[in-house]
């Protein structure tokens, strides 16, 4: 059944030999620390420490501020600065709590690890959702959610992305390189959930020696596998990921879990293990410090908070003057205008480049060649959809599959008239979910009005 | 460390290296061959109205876009497509400013008239041959002898009259016609080099030569005549108008079952045109009625998106 691949995509250069063969370093954070009260998707964080108060390394600092929402950790010890607003990767200022680091990392005391099979599923789910844990692999979306479906009996597959197929990205790689068992942990944490559940551990053909090093880690387990996917981009999208594993096909409104599915990054399935197995909070990630203005690009783990120009400084600084800075990968990452910015949950990258081609290039009339189209892994036309969305025309946008855009840029990046397709799906996307939630509230309360 | 020019933009963050005028570029390459088989066969009248025709149509755009005082796009190339694809459509016996007339024409009306580049309805080369055989037609229809006794028939006339052809010259491009359309060994060598590229693929062209084919055998009357498939295949400008003309990216469907919907049309109806028509070729006419309703096309063969039913690879 299964394909190991998805219909279109592209092969942009990776990169990622800049930093592929650096092996993960711990750094420690210099400077006060930030920690934003929303890296998840869902509701934000509430504080529950107050300006002057000392705060020990794993202490929860923020708790959970609904079902769809996560708590925050402090990864030092210190005391608390202050809570105010501060600016995240994507622009926005969002409500944070900054922590001045006293060096000593004096920690909390976690509680006992209990052995899994001694867990109930629901005791497992718990130690998840109270660890912090979110999706690491840039939407964060809260995992104890993506771990509770309605249906626990129909999930067929855990399936581990290790894709990574950003180009430059390498600290999933390294990870998986470096810390295999942790990840068959976290995995084995996700099977004693579901019973009917087979682990499938998801790589790109382009990380050989992963692929090998997994195979012999789990070939005495019955219910986990290692599957090499084809080397091309989108293969780490959920969409993408789950047609090649399993053959099953998920659209827009579907989640992974009515194909029977569970995905998970590789960073998140480490902190499900840490969570559960030592009982510790989300503190840490590695992230890769890469680009061509990079004097010696690296993987760090970093405590989460720490500020950016502190790893890039790590990192031995800019051998050049960059022209353009991006948190995440080049496809999907936000491009940011100062590097004053926290290390958040979902950070995996700083990409540091000494040549825009978004700027070099200049657009120009479409002409209709079709290959936007062509690479499309959502299987919808770019070109007509972004026609729609520069004429504002939501209806036509919508009846037009607008809405299975997964936003992954291949369509952009593709175009020979440099026409920013991608951004122009996004900001209608954007609108018409707006506009969705609208319609809906006002459903909801002239439904009350009829009661 | 200076990070106070940075450069911020919406995902994707990186572009591939493939432009407008690479596109175009390719394609005057590929159809280098044909050109120089053309002069060859032809001689200095071909390369005359290959240079008109390309100065005038890039003159025409250029002018257009100072008067108008918009953007110049003669940078992209597409005219120079347009003014080579057009003399290679051309007899070289025509007198020199045929090709200025085409050459107008074809930016002027069917090009910048619609909006431009990606904007033009029906293929700007074609439109003008069609306006030019329509407005000029003993110039058009008449072709150079070029030395083998048969006083410039093209192997099309000879066997719509019943008349025996030599296939082998017909392949290497040894007979009379337009400047660019004999050598059908010229137009497949720069077709495969389009191919390579990724700049066009066989979803036309094959569909199209297909259905031809089938077209012929069932209403030809000869039948499964492998010299008269051959000779209709290499004859006229079929070849030129599968591989450059049909897969004009503009005024073809973009929707992958769409291009296969439109090269079988396309098939159909040169077949008709060829069997049926008081003239010997149909290329020309088929593929600007193809272009007419490919809007049609795309509606019809809009895709299923994925997780939708549009998944299969």
């Amino acid at each position: 059944m299964a394909r190991y691949t998805f219909t279109g995509g592209i092969h942009p250069n990776d990169g990622k030999a800049l930093s592929k063969d650096k092996p993960i370093r711990d750094y420690l954070p210099q400077g006060d620390l930030v920690y934003p009260c929303s890296q998840h998707i869902g509701a934000p964080a509430k504080p529950v420490v107050a300006k002057g108060d000392h705060v020990l390394r794993g202490q929860m600092i923020a708790e959970a501020g609904g079902f769809v929402s996560a708590p925050v950790f402090s990864s030092v010890s210190g005391t608390v600065k202050a809570i105010e607003p501060r600016r995240v990767v994507t622009g926005d200022l969002i409500q944070s709590i900054i922590i001045e680091n006293d060096n000593e990392y004096t920690e909390t005391e976690y509680p006992d690890p209990v052995p899994l099979e001694e867990m109930t599923k629901q005791e497992i789910i718990d130690c998840v959702r109270d660890a912090g844990v979110v999706g690491m692999g840039g939407a964060g979306f809260p995992t104890h959610v993506k771990l509770s479906p309605k249906d626990p009996e129909k999930i067929d597959y855990c399936i581990v992305n290790g894709a990574e197929c950003e180009p430059y990205l390498t600290s999933d790689y390294r990870r998986m390189l470096e810390e295999p068992e942790k990840v068959v942990s976290g995995l084995k944490v996700m099977l004693a959930l579901f019973d009917n559940a087979r682990g499938i551990i998801a790589i790109e053909d382009n990380k050989k020696d992963c692929i090998n090093l997994m195979k012999s880690i789990v070939k005495d387990d019955p219910r986990i596998y290692v599957k090499a996917l084809k080397t091309k981009y989108p293969q780490g999208a959920e969409r993408q990921m789950i047609y090649a594993t399993t053959g099953r096909a998920i659209n827009s409104s579907m989640l992974p879990a009515d194909a029977g599915c569970i995905v998970d990054n590789v960073d998140t399935v480490v902190a499900i293990h840490n969570a559960v197995v030592n009982r510790k909070p989300l503190m840490e990630r590695i992230v890769t410090v890469t680009g061509d203005a990079i004097a010696d690009p690296c993987n760090f783990r970093v405590h989460i908070g720490t500020n950016y120009h502190e790893l890039i400084e790590a990192a031995g600084g800019f051998k050049e003057d960059p022209v353009k800075i991006i948190s995440g990968g080049p496809m999907m990452g936000f491009g940011i205008f100062e590097l004053d910015l926290p290390t958040t949950k979902t950070a995996s990258a700083l990409l540091c480049l000494t040549n825009d081609d978004v700027s070099t290039f200049r657009p120009s009339a479409c002409i209709n060649c079709g290959r936007c189209v062509e690479v499309c892994p959502g299987r919808v036309m770019p070109k007509v959809l972004a026609e729609c969305a520069e004429h504002y025309d939501n209806e036509k946008f919508v009846e037009l599959g607008g809405m299975e855009c997964c936003e992954c840029g291949c369509c952009s990046f593709v175009c020979p008239a440099k026409r920013p397709l991608t951004q122009s799906i996004k900001s209608m996307r954007k609108i018409e979910m707006a506009e969705q939630k609208k319609r809906a509230a006002a459903a909801a309360a002239s439904g009350e009005e009829k009661k | 460390m200076s990070t106070e020019r940075l450069k911020v933009s919406s995902n994707p963050h990186v572009r591939s290296a493939v432009t407008t005028s690479q596109i175009m570029a390719a394609v005057v390459i590929a159809l280098l061959p044909a050109a120089g088989f053309g002069i060859y066969n032809f001689g200095i009248w071909a390369l005359i109205h290959i240079l008109i025709c390309i100065a005038s149509t890039v003159l025409t755009e250029l002018l257009y876009e100072l008067l108008l005082k918009k953007p110049v796009t003669i940078g992209d190339l597409s005219a120079v497509v347009t003014g080579l694809l057009l003399a290679l459509n051309l007899p070289a016996s025509a007198p020199w400013w045929i090709g200025v007339i085409g050459g107008v024409f074809a930016i002027l009306v069917v090009k910048m008239l619609f909006g431009g580049i990606g904007q033009n309805f029906m293929n700007p080369a074609l439109g003008a041959r069609c306006f030019l055989i329509l407005s000029f037609t003993r110039i058009m229809t008449n072709f150079p002898d070029i030395g083998d006794g048969l006083s410039g028939a093209t192997p099309l006339a000879q066997i719509k009259a019943g008349l025996p052809v030599n296939v082998m010259n017909m392949i290497i491009g040894r007979t009379s016609g337009t400047i660019g359309e004999t050598s059908m060994i010229a137009i497949v060598i720069g077709a495969c080099f389009l191919i390579l590229l990724g700049v066009i693929d066989m979803r036309i062209p094959g569909s199209y030569i297909v259905s031809f084919v089938v077209f012929l055998l069932i209403f030809s009357g000869h039948g499964f005549d492998g010299a008269y498939i051959s000779a209709q295949l290499a004859g006229g400008g079929l070849m030129l108008g599968a591989f450059f003309m049909a897969t004009d990216y503009t005024t073809r469907p973009i929707t992958k079952k769409g291009q296969y919907l439109f090269g079988i049309f396309l098939g159909i109806m040169t077949g008709i045109f060829r069997l049926f028509g008081p003239s010997a070729e149909g290329v020309s006419y088929a593929i600007i009625l193809g272009n007419l309703i490919v809007p049609l096309i795309e509606k019809i063969t809009y895709p299923k998106a994925f997780g939708r039913g549009g998944e299969r690879i």
